[in-house]
């Protein structure tokens, strides 16, 4: 029954599902209609659903992020595509003020069954302003909820629960998984949208990561392998709400916690996962919770900098073995 | 040609709108209203003459000086007030405040506190009528100081791209807070930058009622024709300052003073007096004009002072039963809060 889709594929499939199956489902963004999307997720749709359907805009983020809240208020569904998280600093009154303040200043009268997507991460050489992880300002705003789809087969069910769901949530594609393959089964039922998977089980240390580093986390669990080292690798597939207990469950077979992001460092995401599990977790713990980031820089143009600037296999591989080593001290 | 029952019920509106106004003012002194107030009185022929022009079906999307809006949209006085009292029964349950008055059932899209906001929020409202062929409209209201944000130029470009179906209201009370106009706006009639976006405008004399109503009336009409959007320069003036912490000692007295004598409520009310125009007036209003003043003055007969007083006493007891039932509603709690954050999840399970 599952076919093996690119990630994009996978997003352009769920995006036509929901439209066949419900008309006040609509998509609009830079060049979303006529050109396809710069990442090909809308392609074909515009043909299909029409311009009122599959709307082209200006460049004008904040307004047509804004024309999507002011739609859901009146029972459309609208995603809106922002053509990378970069520009989504343009939208963030649309987003921040709007999407996710007026549920709940109306007294839950409205909902807002709003769907951002947002492709983002660091790519391939394309400068500090094209190369953000924006998570950390997100998940600091209630009432917004964020997916963080790393596979193909995440990609599809979590866009379609976005889409399905009567709150604003934030899809944050990585722009290095778009053309990453993998089985997208279309019968076999979603896990909820912000529940988190473990992909490896392992009892000497757990992984926790989203997006593209829980791939890297992967690699370097196959690399410790090698070692004897079995790590355990949870992908959160959500930063907003993130699903605690399976970490929590995790973190009491394995001791021993460790936290790859592609966020920067300082008050990133990490800093949030580290300091609710270091919390609740504490006496489950060997020793303190380390974090593998970004580096708190702007991320430089040059390609091996670039490269250096975020997390590779090797550095989670020397991090384990490190946080392995301490606690075989003890 | 205001019929009897118009003028009286505009006039009513604005007689309450005033009086709602002062005594919110009166309760925050007390300490019954916290936070921001922004207060309407000067500016009440727009909201009146602008909101009776709209059919029910219609959406109205507001900035954060809204009470009145709602008051003319039909929000319950009591509701409006319970609000600002941040209680219960408030119209969004304590959770908005006097700057973020919802009522859903009303199509009142909402008042919003970051200025600019209300021009994306009737874009999408119009967007989703236009995609549904629908016969509805969106008034979207902003004021002087709005014109230079940049939603300002994004939504009017797209609007008009689209020709989707909104009625942009600008309130220009000539001020952005304490800046004045001249001092805000390289161009400070409002309404020639709409025809940057070739969005038929017109600048109207917001201290009129009839004149709003009847320019808001035309508007609507066009618009429902499938013209695209319009839009609306209303000059309009406010009394008191930004908000209750603003005395508004910037503005020379003499200003203030000269609008103060053009207040559109006494003007209101003046038009309710049985006169018939004088010669002098016939004379200046041209002849185009002499048969609606005389037809006014003509209709307006039938109503005398002690009707005005009657509507004054009337909507003086709505406003004191407002407070009442704001001063009986209980504070909400934090469970109430959470209640209404995650009041559309429904059964959804999230994890």
């Amino acid at each position: 029954m599952a076919e093996e889709l690119l990630y994009w594929q996978a997003l352009n499939r769920a995006l036509d599902a929901e439209m066949a199956a419900d008309e006040s489902v609509f998509t609009l963004g830079e060049d979303v209609g006529l050109y396809g999307g710069s990442y090909r997720v809308t392609e074909g749709l515009y043909a299909r659903y029409g311009e009122w359907r599959v709307r082209d805009t200006p460049i004008s983020e904040n307004s047509f992020t804004g024309l999507g809240v002011g739609a859901a208020m009146v029972g459309m569904r609208p995603v809106v595509e922002i053509m990378t998280v970069n520009f989504a600093l343009l939208a963030l009154d649309a987003i921040v003020n709007m999407a996710a303040k007026i549920p709940f200043m109306s007294g839950g009268q409205f909902a807002m069954p709003l769907v951002v997507r947002m492709p983002g991460g660091v790519a391939k050489q394309l400068a500090a302003q094209h190369s953000q992880r924006l998570e950390h300002t997100l998940m600091n705003v209630p009432g917004l909820r964020i997916a963080v789809p790393a596979t193909p087969q995440d990609a599809y069910w979590q866009l379609r629960q976005a889409i399905a769901s009567e709150d604003p949530v934030i899809v944050l594609e990585h722009e290095l998984l778009y053309f990453s393959k993998g089985p997208v089964d279309f019968a076999a039922a979603a896990p909820p949208l912000h529940r988190a998977a473990v992909r490896r089980q392992g009892k000497d240390v757990t992984l926790i990561a989203y997006s593209r580093m829980a791939e890297l986390a992967l690699e370097a669990a196959q690399e410790l392998a090698k070692d004897n080292i079995k790590a355990e690798v949870i992908d959160l597939r959500s930063l907003s709400p993130i699903d605690w207990d399976t970490c929590a469950a995790s973190l009491a077979r394995t001791h021993r916690l460790l936290i790859v992001e592609e966020d920067c460092r300082f008050a990133g995401a990490g800093a949030e996962i580290a300091a609710h599990l270091g919390e609740r977790c504490f006496f489950d713990l060997d020793g303190p919770v380390r974090r593998v980031a970004g580096l708190d820089m702007p991320t430089p143009f040059n390609g091996e900098l670039e490269a250096a600037s975020i997390p590779r296999v090797a550095d989670i591989v020397t991090a384990v073995r490190e946080l392995c080593l301490a606690g075989a001290k003890k | 040609m205001m019929e009897r029952e118009t003028l009286h019920s505009f006039l009513r509106d604005m007689l309450l709108a005033r009086a709602f106004e002062e005594r919110a003012a009166e309760e925050y002194s007390k300490g019954n209203i916290a936070g921001f107030l922004h207060l309407y009185p000067g500016e009440e022929a727009v909201a009146v003459g602008v909101i009776r022009a709209v059919e029910p079906s219609d959406y109205i999307v507001s900035t954060y000086r809204e009470h009145v809006h709602a008051l003319v949209r039909g929000v319950p006085a009591g509701q409006v007030m319970a609000e600002l009292f941040g209680r219960t029964d408030g119209i969004c349950g304590g959770m908005g405040g006097s700057m973020h008055l919802f009522d859903r059932q009303r199509r009142f899209m909402g008042g919003y506190a970051i200025v600019g906001e209300t021009y994306p929020v009737a874009l999408g409202v119009a967007y989703a009528i236009a995609m549904r062929e629908l016969p509805e409209a969106v008034v979207c209201f902003f004021g002087d100081g709005a014109v230079n944000q940049g939603t300002f130029h994004e939504s009017l470009n797209m609007a008009a791209l689209w020709r989707l179906p909104v009625l942009f209201v600008c309130e220009n009370n000539q001020y952005q807070i304490g800046t004045d106009v001249h001092r805000h706006s390289a161009v400070t009639e409002m309404h020639k930058r709409a025809h940057a976006y070739n969005i038929p405008a017109e600048k109207v004399d917001g201290m009129d009622v009839f004149k709003v109503h009847d320019a808001a009336h035309h508007a609507l009409d066009r618009i429902r024709s499938g013209s695209g959007p319009q839009f609306i320069e209303y000059t309009t003036y406010r009394f008191r300052g930004h908000s209750m912490a603003d005395p508004g000692a910037y503005r020379p007295p003499v200003e203030v003073r000269a609008y103060q004598a053009n207040d559109p409520v006494s003007a209101a009310v003046k038009d309710l007096e049985f006169r018939y125009p004088n010669a002098e007036e016939l004379a200046q209003a041209g002849p185009d004009n002499i048969h609606r003043l005389a037809e006014r003055g003509r209709s307006a007969g039938h109503l005398n002072e002690e009707d005005v007083q009657a509507i004054e006493e009337e909507v003086g007891k709505i406003v004191e039963d407002a407070v009442q039932f704001a001063l009986r509603s209980p504070q909400p709690t934090i469970e109430d809060a959470w209640a209404h954050l995650y009041h559309n999840r429904r059964h959804e399970v999230l994890i």
